[in-house]
């Protein structure tokens, strides 16, 4: 070995921008790409193939009918990293409803405001959450049985609360709202602006903070794409908005979550831990790290982003009924994080990938649909693509498992 | 070895008489154990000797049964990691426990992050104390400190694990079969980074099969046999062939008048 060898770069950054790129997909590392590249690809296909695709009502509808699906699988996706699963949450979302569905029946006696009444949801979700992660964390017993047990369990909760009503309405402002409410022109503008202040204002204080330390900023011109192709997309998304109903206010509560979920996965040491975790549990308790709690604050995690969910579901119906949670909502919810490029082996994926992938999934529904197509060749594709997305992540896995040795 | 301290200063570790069974087996009978500052001991003995017993009793993993632990020279009692990483004890285990989806700035912190009240991630610190300590470990192999250790060859990524190890203050790193699937190269790297703790005056217990290792490196070498502990050689004044004979027959002890030819009746 040389001794005059280069000693470690400082700033620990590489060469260019595109060796690392290489690295990462040498480390099984493909970020957003192909889920990006996936969706483009169908959006053109389908402004050729459909007339009214690209009209701005269909894109408000787009949004709507994918806000459900989408803050389930932000839960999912946490859920992965940590290299389980949680099949529970299709029903755990329907409990949701059911919950803010019965706490605001007029002059039922239990009546409560519409906003306590979704925290309320939010909260037992959250709960019902750590419940069935304490048994995987403490007692070992495997996530997808304790899961599926709740996917049967919660089932019958909902069936049972609403049996005699068989459908409940929901009458509340507020929960309603959750869905169906759309900005007005001058507000999506507002609210625009807001989002995009808040993602520079991250985005820069990091750049500063780094600057500070004497540490290199790495890819700055990377950094300056990302955030006037985010500012670019807001725009694009309000103009189109305003041209029909104007921004929903489910996309901002999508939003939203993802910018907080994204934080907490990558801001902070409980976010970090996640990871560890997902990427080698033993290694992360030996290291100090109290790899149970982690797992029970994901599976909390998980329960409170399906009761959200939940809530949104049910107020698009503005009602639950006995079928609240069913469907293909569990498999669309984990479909879509597994196709935004999430790992199902864990340690490997980021909370935007849940909204990519709803995203995928919403667009090629919608699609097949204005071309008149059945619901069954709507399945067919969506289970074709999923097969593909982990088919990538299993190639991928192995790559990551060969690189380096 | 040319360090600040010399060979025979007070040892930083030192254990007497430690005793550890598991039901009816008895995995240890009065080890005892000492490593100096400056100091790499070796620890050798056959598959089952106790090595790795021993060294999880000074981790905090197992508690002895009797015997006395002294650090710095006064009775430490060590219930559990935490305890061992108070009086900087590291211990680098075999299967390396790193996370290969992290990077390298993230392994080396991986449990004790920097961060502030809002449990913030402190990126840049965590990254430029990580530079440092590659560079005084003079670990110059790795192209870039964010690159995910899934990347790292088997040599780099035992770097990691010591530089890991040493950044905590640590005055004190056993080091568990570090070379044991590695290749010639790589195994060359990772011992002389061994030589260069020791020369920063961590005191390092290095455990390993491969006497040609130990004999580059160790300054001395303690043998366990049958869970206790039955010889200390001075490297320099020992061969191979000696250690090799009290690790898989014993020490020979010599009665007057007759030659020493069974061992085993030791």
């Amino acid at each position: 070995m040389s001794t005059n060898a280069p000693a470690v770069r400082p700033e620990g950054g590489n060469p260019s921008f595109f060796g690392r790129v290489l690295d990462n997909i040498r480390a099984g590392n493909l970020g957003s790409g192909p889920v990006l590249i996936g969706l483009v690809l169908i959006g053109i296909f389908f402004s050729f193939k459909a007339d009214n695709f690209l009209s701005p009502g269909n894109f408000s509808n787009i949004i709507t009918q994918m806000a459900g699906v989408t803050l389930l699988a932000y839960g999912v996706v946490f859920v992965l990293l940590i290299g389980e699963i949680d099949l529970s949450i299709s029903y755990i979302s329907g409990i949701a409803g059911v919950i803010v569905a019965q706490m605001t029946v007029p002059e039922s006696g239990h009546q409560v405001p519409g906003l306590i009444a979704i925290l309320l949801a939010v909260g037992a979700c959250s709960l019902i959450g750590a419940f069935q992660g304490s048994f995987v964390a403490f007692i070992g017993v495997p996530a997808f049985v304790v899961t599926l047990a709740g996917y049967q369990i919660w089932q019958g909760v909902i069936q049972k609360s609403i049996e005699k009503e068989g459908v409940i309405i929901i009458q509340d402002e507020t929960v309603n709202n959750t869905a169906n409410y759309f900005f007005s022109n001058r507000a999506g503008w507002i609210i625009a602006a807001v989002v995009c202040a808040v993602y520079a204002a991250s985005v820069l204080s990091g750049v500063i903070s780094h600057r500070r330390h004497g540490v290199a900023v790495r890819d700055p011109l990377f950094i300056v794409a990302k955030l006037v192709s985010v500012v670019a997309a807001a725009i694009v998304v309000v103009i189109i908005s305003n041209k029909d109903r104007g921004v929903p206010f489910v996309l901002l509560l999508m939003i939203a979550a993802l910018l907080v979920l994204t934080f907490v996965a990558k801001r902070t040491t409980f976010g970090r831990h996640v990871y560890a975790v997902g990427g080698n549990a033993e290694a992360a308790r030996r290291s100090g790290i109290n790899v149970a709690r982690v797992r029970v604050i994901v599976f909390m995690i998980s329960g409170a982003m399906a009761g959200l969910g939940g809530v949104a579901l049910a107020a698009r119906l503005n009602s639950v009924d006995l079928n609240a949670g069913g469907g293909t909502l569990l498999i669309d919810a984990i479909a879509a994080a597994v196709i935004g490029g999430t790992s199902l082996f864990g340690g490997r994926g980021e909370v935007r990938d849940a909204l990519f992938g709803a995203l995928v999934i919403a667009t090629i529904a919608n699609g097949l649909n204005t071309l008149n197509l059945t619901q069954g060749v709507i399945f067919i594709t969506t289970g074709g693509i999923l097969l593909f997305a982990v088919t990538l992540d299993t190639i991928l896995r192995r790559r990551q498992r060969k690189a380096g040795r | 070895m040319t360090t600040a301290t010399a060979p025979t200063s007070a040892p930083l570790l030192e254990l007497r008489g430690i005793s550890k069974s598991f039901g009816s087996v008895q995995a240890l009978t009065e080890v005892d154990l000492e490593v100096r500052p400056g100091e790499v001991m070796a620890l050798v003995g056959d598959n089952g000797a106790g090595k790795s017993t021993l060294i999880k009793c000074v981790a905090g993993t197992h508690s002895a049964d009797s015997g006395q632990v002294l650090f710095d020279g006064n009775e430490v009692h060590i219930h559990g990691p935490k305890d061992a990483a108070k009086l900087g004890i590291e211990v680098v285990y075999q299967d390396l426990a790193l996370c290969d989806n992290l990077d390298v700035v993230q392994n080396m912190y991986l449990g004790r992050e920097a961060r502030d009240w809002l449990y913030r991630l402190k990126e840049p610190v965590m990254e430029a104390k990580t530079a440092e300590t590659m560079k005084s470990l003079a670990v110059t192999t790795i192209r870039s400190i964010r690159q995910p250790v899934a990347t790292l060859s088997g040599g780099q990524r035992q770097s990691v694990a010591v530089a890991r190890a040493v950044m905590w203050n640590s005055r004190l790193v056993i080091l568990d079969e570090p070379t044991a699937a590695l290749g010639v190269a790589q195994t060359q790297q990772v011992l002389e980074l061994v030589e260069r703790l020791a020369k920063q005056g961590l005191a390092v217990v290095l455990i390993s099969h491969n006497l040609h290792d130990i004999f580059a490196v160790a300054d001395r070498i303690t043998v366990l046999r049958l869970g206790r502990s039955i010889a200390v050689y001075e490297r320099r004044e020992t061969t191979q062939q000696e250690v090799v004979q009290a690790i898989t027959a014993g020490v020979p002890t010599k009665v007057s008048g007759i030659p020493s030819t069974d061992p085993e009746s030791a």
